[in-house]
């Protein structure tokens, strides 16, 4: 098939697409929200041990995710604001992922992760029935709902019943990882959406700790469907402690022999006067691909990538 | 020695040597938590026995290719023992065993140009075109009325293969072969 015929094999899935971007914009509109627009070209980045940058020469880096310009705007008195996003990743090609992909982010002043699994709730229920999807639909042969109560798991109970041991008691990562992706998640958000919250402190990234358990951290991921679609936390506001964890994560890549970026200086020294919030990031491309039952993100996008 | 590969390179199709044999990527799966480390789980077949097995990778892990060459190679003869060949451009021979051969040997005749494979230098597979053309050494007459065997019957190749072709098909005919299924496609003038 040619370009022309393929494009137009794929309009129903484009302007499912479309419907799907304009109910999620209007859902937060409606909350009072503002839509922002940050730069996609950023001289720094929060260090991740695991996220590749794509570099844009002289220009600098493109962004893999809006969060420091985001909290940014949160810092300057933006109480609720969100952002339909392309990011950029180096190297991940799968039927999950693309090396550019839209997020969706918003972020909360005055609010912690609860309330994001609150908005998490909502902007599903509404985003399915704008598309139709509303009490449920079938997803590649399987029964989703969107209908009735989500279960929620902590990483602790989800490795304990499905992998057999205790992240937060023993530190290892790259089994944490493995297990994740091949004991964890297949068992995760069927047939309704599940919240896995309450991440080990050494995975809590940009999250505040629990205040009454400080071994793990206030971050959540929404799954559906056995699929990753979302990760938000009761963003940390501590900027020595954060300056801490950039330097961990630095750490981290150094011995991997991952490039270095010098740490992101300015979005630090507004950390001080981030009021609590809190903020999240939801793939809009798995969302799409789920709510369409196409099997994978290809199908979705107009132009997938090489 | 082949190139050195990491984790980032690997996807269907791409040949890695581990523990000293040639492996082919059949399947492959790119998984990765979004903060956490990438997986690369590939489904692996051994390129000299056909095992199968899976495995994940991570980032980080380092491959070496496969040293695989192919070399258009013309078969000279079969000795009772040993199938002989020859590099037509560097008249190179080489000496292959049946087992080594494998199914090609259904489709061999004297000056029948192959495609080899060679692993480090060693030959481990020998593929020929999807057609070859075959003399028909044996072809018991078609009787009329006779529809038994449901309008085929056996027909020996001069290579000794046996395949099903139609009823009318008789001694010291030449047939065109397809030599991925092994089944009888025309007649050649």
């Amino acid at each position: 098939m040619g370009e022309r015929e393929l494009l137009a094999a794929k309009r129903a899935h484009l302007e499912f697409r479309a419907r799907i971007l304009q109910s999620t914009r209007t859902f937060f509109l409606e909350q009072g929200f503002i839509e922002v627009q940050t730069p996609l070209l950023t001289p720094e980045l929060a260090p991740e041990p695991h996220i590749e940058p794509i570099s844009a020469g002289d220009n600098g880096l493109l962004i893999t995710s809006p969060e420091l310009y985001m909290k940014r705007l949160v810092v300057a008195g933006y109480q609720r604001i969100f952002q339909i996003s392309p990011v950029f990743r180096r190297g991940e090609r799968g039927r999950l992922h693309h090396p550019e992909f839209t997020l969706l982010e918003w972020y909360r002043a005055d609010a912690d992760y609860h309330v994001l699994q609150d908005d998490c709730r909502k902007l599903l229920d509404w985003v399915c029935k704008a598309a139709g999807r509303w009490p449920g639909w079938r997803y590649q042969g399987q029964s989703l709902e969107i209908a009735g109560e989500w279960q929620t798991l902590s990483v602790r109970a989800a490795f304990r019943t499905f992998a057999g041991w205790d992240p937060v008691m023993e530190e290892d990562q790259t089994r944490f990882d493995t297990d994740l992706v091949e004991k964890v998640e297949p068992h995760l958000g069927f047939p309704r959406p599940c919240i896995l919250q309450d991440y080990p402190k050494t995975q809590a990234a940009l999250a505040r700790l629990k205040p009454e358990d400080p071994s793990v951290a206030e971050r959540f991921e929404l799954y559906w469907a056995g699929i990753e679609l979302a990760n938000g936390f009761s963003e940390l506001t501590d900027a020595r402690e954060q300056r801490i964890r950039f330097e961990a994560a630095r750490e981290t890549r150094s011995t991997m022999g991952c490039p270095l970026y010098p740490l992101p200086e300015t979005f630090l020294d507004s950390l001080a006067h981030l009021p609590p919030c809190a903020g999240i990031a939801l793939g809009i491309d798995r969302l799409v691909m789920l709510l369409a039952d196409a099997e994978n993100l290809d199908q979705v996008v107009a132009f997938p990538p090489e | 020695m082949g190139t050195t590969l990491t984790a980032g390179e690997l996807r269907k199709g791409l040949k890695l040597e581990i523990d000293g044999e040639p492996y082919l990527v059949v399947d492959f799966e790119f998984s990765k938590p979004g903060k956490g480390q990438a997986l690369y789980r590939c489904r692996l077949r051994n390129m000299i026995t056909g095992s199968q097995f899976d495995r994940t990778y991570r980032s980080g892990d380092k491959f070496t290719a496969a040293d695989l060459e192919e070399q258009q190679m013309q078969f000279l003869y079969h000795d009772g023992k040993r199938y002989h060949f020859m590099n037509t451009s560097s008249y190179d021979q080489l000496e292959l065993t049946e087992e080594q051969v494998g199914e090609a040997i259904h489709y061999l005749t004297e000056n029948q140009m192959t495609d080899m494979l060679l692993f480090q230098g060693r030959p481990i597979g020998v593929s020929l075109p999807n057609f070859v053309n075959l003399k028909v050494t044996r072809a018991d007459p078609w009787l009329k009325g006779d529809t038994a065997a449901g309008g085929t019957k056996p027909i020996t190749l001069e290579t000794g293969f046996v395949i099903q072709g139609p009823l009318f098909i008789e001694e010291g005919e030449v047939l065109k072969i397809d030599t991925r299924t092994g089944t009888y496609v025309e007649r050649v003038k």
